[in-house]
């Protein structure tokens, strides 16, 4: 049996960024639990890089907000890892009369919670992507929005909190929590090591449903499959994010030059996932991908596709994440359910998670996002 | 389960070797001594080597360095690189352009 006063079920993202706060702020009997062998090998590495407020629901906008205000800005240094951090705006394209209404409505809802995200019109659309199709009628931007590298921002908090005396085991698949006396305090592995926290974060993407069925509850969350298209290197042709109101593709050319998009061919939410594979897409999402992106960006077109992969989202009922303690199972602490667009975020919620797991008061009010939503 | 922190102490530290600027990864120009340098640094898998400093994630996708990585890992971490994993093989295996794979057949 090993202890120590926060474990920590997930070596993705939040699991690592919540030790490295815990560690910063001067807690460092802290055990982080990966059930794969490779730190951030679920939705932490598999994802877009958006770093995002726009079009966000309401609910977890400020948790968004709070990020970029606070948290990306000085990572890099802070980590000592490139994040790669590209704050150049998020540009939601539009083709249709259709879209624009669509884009004006997600505009409006995150004005009304103080996000500067505005309309324009075709012309300042193409001024500020010069490689954009004609058919592009108009667009809502997001200046302060941005992308930024999941991989090495991952292992960067990973490599940190390591540094700062966090303890780290890989290979260590939980099996099941366990109650001592009313109090969520064991983590039980697949081959029968006990561990016992007197706080557990949970944040083990959507594994955490199965470890919280242990204890008689039940996170409403199902596993969907997504995936993306990675080009060759390429000379930089524009910074800022890209998504569109009709959903055809999202993406962000990197640092290193390769572009990367994400997009939906439809099937992809309804595929039976074998569990833990990850070396297969659905069989149309390459294609559907470089057709959104072609009638987006025509000079794409000439552009080489050199690798594609495929994640998971862990998509919760309502669409948003679950944060914070749990009434019914005290001592644990839920982070899941980012439904796909958790990294952006994840600095601002593993830092709160830090906060309740030392029981302070949390940066931001997320009763909305609490467990107890769903009960 | 991998005891990380145990892992780290048995293999000690990061000790330069002569040979250490040799480019391992030609696609991406990483060299030898900057994967080892990351092993040490907690980075015990190909997948996480990968993603950290971009070795076999240029436009052979690792056909070349794939090997010489995992001899590398399982060298810094005295073991047999019959035990490292190899990397996920990815679609396409070689390079294809995005307008040739937009025209599958429900594209055509």
């Amino acid at each position: 049996m090993k202890e120590a006063e926060v474990i920590i079920i997930g070596g993705g993202i939040v699991g690592c960024a919540t030790a490295y706060y815990l560690a910063k702020k001067g807690m460092t009997d802290v055990i982080v639990l990966e059930g794969s062998s490779s730190i951030g090998h679920g939705a932490s590495s598999r994802n877009g890089g958006g770093v995002r407020q726009s079009g966000r629901d309401v609910r977890e906008l400020p948790v968004a907000m709070c990020a970029v205000e606070k948290f990306w800005p000085g990572l890099s240094e802070e980590l000592g890892v490139d994040t790669e951090y590209t704050q150049e705006g998020n540009l939601r394209l539009g083709k249709t009369p259709a879209h624009m209404k669509k884009l004006e409505a997600l505009a409006e809802s995150c004005q009304s919670m103080g996000l500067n995200v505005y309309m324009v019109d075709k012309e300042k659309a193409h001024e500020i992507n010069p490689y954009l199709s004609d058919d592009v009628m108009g667009a809502s931007f997001c200046p302060t929005d941005g992308h930024a590298n999941p991989l090495t921002t991952t292992l960067g908090y990973y490599q940190k909190a390591l540094s700062l005396g966090v303890q780290f085991y890989t290979e260590a698949k939980v099996a099941s929590l366990r109650k001592v006396r009313g109090q969520v305090e064991d983590v039980i592995l697949d081959d029968g090591t006990i561990f016992k926290g007197k706080k557990i974060v949970l944040a083990a993407g959507y594994h955490s449903r199965a470890i919280m069925n242990t204890i008689g509850l039940d996170v409403p969350m199902q596993d969907v499959i997504d995936g993306c298209i990675v080009t060759e290197q390429e000379p930089v042709m524009f910074k800022q994010m890209l998504g569109c109101a009709s959903a055809d593709f999202y993406g962000h050319q990197t640092r290193h030059g390769s572009f990367v998009f994400g997009a939906e061919a439809g099937g992809e939410a309804y595929m039976d996932i074998a569990p833990e594979t990850t070396n297969f897409a659905h069989p149309d999402t390459l294609g559907a991908t470089c057709r959104g992106v072609e009638g987006y960006i025509p000079k794409l077109a000439g552009a080489k596709i050199v690798r594609s992969w495929t994640g998971w989202c862990d998509c919760t009922a309502d669409g948003v994440c679950v944060l914070g303690t749990v009434e019914e199972a005290p001592g644990l602490i839920l982070a899941c359910g980012f439904n796909g667009h958790g990294f952006g975020t994840a600095p601002a919620v593993a830092y709160m998670m830090a906060q309740i797991a030392l029981g302070e008061k949390p940066l931001l009010d997320l009763s909305a996002l609490a467990y107890e939503r769903f009960c | 389960m991998i005891d990380i922190n145990a892992k780290l102490k048995e293999i000690g530290p990061y000790i330069p070797e002569e040979d250490d600027d040799l480019l391992v990864c030609r696609c991406e120009e990483v060299t030898k001594g900057e994967i080892r340098k990351a092993i040490h640094s907690g980075l015990f898998t190909i997948e996480e080597l990968r993603r950290f400093l971009r070795c076999g994630m240029g436009l052979c996708q690792g056909q070349t360095c794939g090997l010489l990585t995992r001899r590398l890992i399982a060298k810094e971490l005295g073991t047999s690189v019959h035990e490292i994993d190899v990397a996920t093989s990815r679609a396409p295996m070689r390079p294809v352009l995005m307008d040739e794979a937009s025209r599958d057949h429900k594209g055509e």
